[in-house]
């Protein structure tokens, strides 16, 4: 869903638009009769407001523009939440960045709690608890795998959390860590299917059961 | 977006408040917050536009305004017509700052607020001269009540226009967006005010 009116530019444009609309009613029922006038207000206002909603759903967008690096680093992208210290996501990142020069960015979208929250930008509290999931992770993958990585919280939709990240990162592959898929949201929501679908590069998709690794005796964070 | 960024090589940095707001291609806060102000406000102006309705409904529709009053409609008309010229001062104002031309933002804004003031103006010397009352039938008390909550607006968008003109005359603002908020969200509250005077205008003058 995306806003219709962001900006005083988006405002100034209905202005002009709903102006434009007043004038015609304004001519008509100076023309006619008020109820005629009246009628083709309540037309144009439906209308308008048709548009608008069309507008506010938005498009998919068809592909997501990617950067180069072009320096010979392999660079991967990690996106996680709740997985993101996961042992089977340290595992994967190990053994693509074996013997190799590379760069790993992790992205950790901030959950929203429900819509509400998601629709007020609500979400401090859940930017709080991913960006503690994600230093933790950053930790592990310094001690354990001995690299060394960044991490920046994300978008809380994780397609567009990854869609962002790619702006900036030039990213040669991603992995996409969930839940398993009986309590994965994310695999609920297709985010590894539309991925794949809009994104040109290698995606790897990580199921980590952070209940077995915690019941194998792994501390998962 | 523009993602929260913690860019972390095994950071600790201290952090204090809270957290650090993750906007994304969301909107920010403070247009967020004019966002729901003007929608607390248009479910204002429905309820007054029900009330007049219902009054023309129920009263003899092809005799509105009630025998013997009339409206002014030519100085409304005109006061439209200033009314919708400071929608377009205020955008120039915003699109001069954008490119980093501060005269223009202070001329947009000078001028906004004087053709809003003029707006009020003529608005208050209508009241005067208009012949009837708020206390002349439902007529009286619905044109007062319509018009005068929109002026209500009106006098609350100069305010925010007096603090946005004299920043603006302090060297505040920027061309960066983040710089102009403080002559965004004011531009987005008066082209609300503008429309709500259409739609005032229609209704009450012309249909």
């Amino acid at each position: 869903m995306h806003n219709p009116l962001r900006s005083e530019a988006d405002a100034f444009r209905w202005f002009v638009v709903i102006l434009a609309g007043a004038i015609s009613v304004g001519v008509l029922a100076a023309l006619t009769r008020p109820l005629v006038g009246l009628i083709w207000a309540l037309v144009l206002i439906a209308a308008g407001g048709a548009i608008a909603y069309r507008s506010s759903r938005g498009r998919r967008p068809v592909g997501v523009p990617l950067t180069r690096g072009g320096d010979g680093r392999h660079r991967v992208l990690v996106v996680a939440n709740e997985t993101v210290g996961g042992a089977a996501l340290l595992d994967e990142i190990g053994a693509r960045c074996r013997g190799r020069d590379c760069e790993i960015l992790v992205i950790t979208p901030a959950l929203a709690a429900g819509r509400a929250d998601h629709w007020a930008s609500d979400i401090d509290e859940a930017i709080v608890l991913a960006r503690q999931r994600m230093e933790l992770s950053l930790i592990e993958i310094d001690q354990r795998l001995g690299l060394r990585a960044r991490g920046e919280i994300g978008d809380s939709d994780p397609n567009v959390a990854m869609e962002d990240a790619l702006r900036v990162f030039p990213a040669d592959e991603i992995v996409v860590s969930t839940h398993p898929p009986e309590r994965s949201r994310w695999l609920e929501r297709g985010v590894v299917a539309r991925a794949r679908k809009e994104v040109d590069l290698p995606i790897a998709h990580v199921v980590v059961d952070l209940e077995a690794e915690q019941g194998g005796g792994r501390q998962a964070p | 977006m523009e993602s929260a960024t913690v860019a972390l090589d095994h950071g600790h940095e201290e952090h204090h408040g809270p957290p650090e707001a993750n906007q994304s291609s969301r909107i920010d806060r403070q247009t967020l917050g004019i966002l729901l102000f003007i929608v607390s406000e248009v479910m204002l102006f429905g309820a007054f536009f029900a009330a007049y309705f219902f009054l023309r409904a129920v009263v003899d529709p092809p005799n509105w305004p009630p025998h013997p009053y009339q409206l002014p409609v030519y100085v409304a008309l005109v006061n439209t017509f200033i009314l919708v010229s400071s929608s377009f001062t205020i955008h120039y104002a915003l699109e001069a700052i954008r490119r980093g031309n501060r005269k223009g933002l202070k001329l947009g804004l000078v001028l906004t607020w004087l053709l809003g003031a003029t707006f009020l103006f003529i608005q208050v010397n209508e009241y005067a001269h208009v012949g009837f009352s708020a206390r002349d039938l439902g007529f009286g008390t619905i044109f007062y009540s319509l018009t005068g909550l929109h002026g209500a607006h009106v006098f609350v968008g100069l305010m925010l226009l007096s603090f946005a003109t004299i920043r603006a005359f302090r060297g505040h603002f920027g061309p960066e967006e983040k710089d102009h908020l403080g002559v965004e969200v004011p531009g987005i509250y008066w082209h609300f005010v503008d429309v709500m005077w259409i739609i005032v205008f229609l209704s009450v003058y012309v249909l």
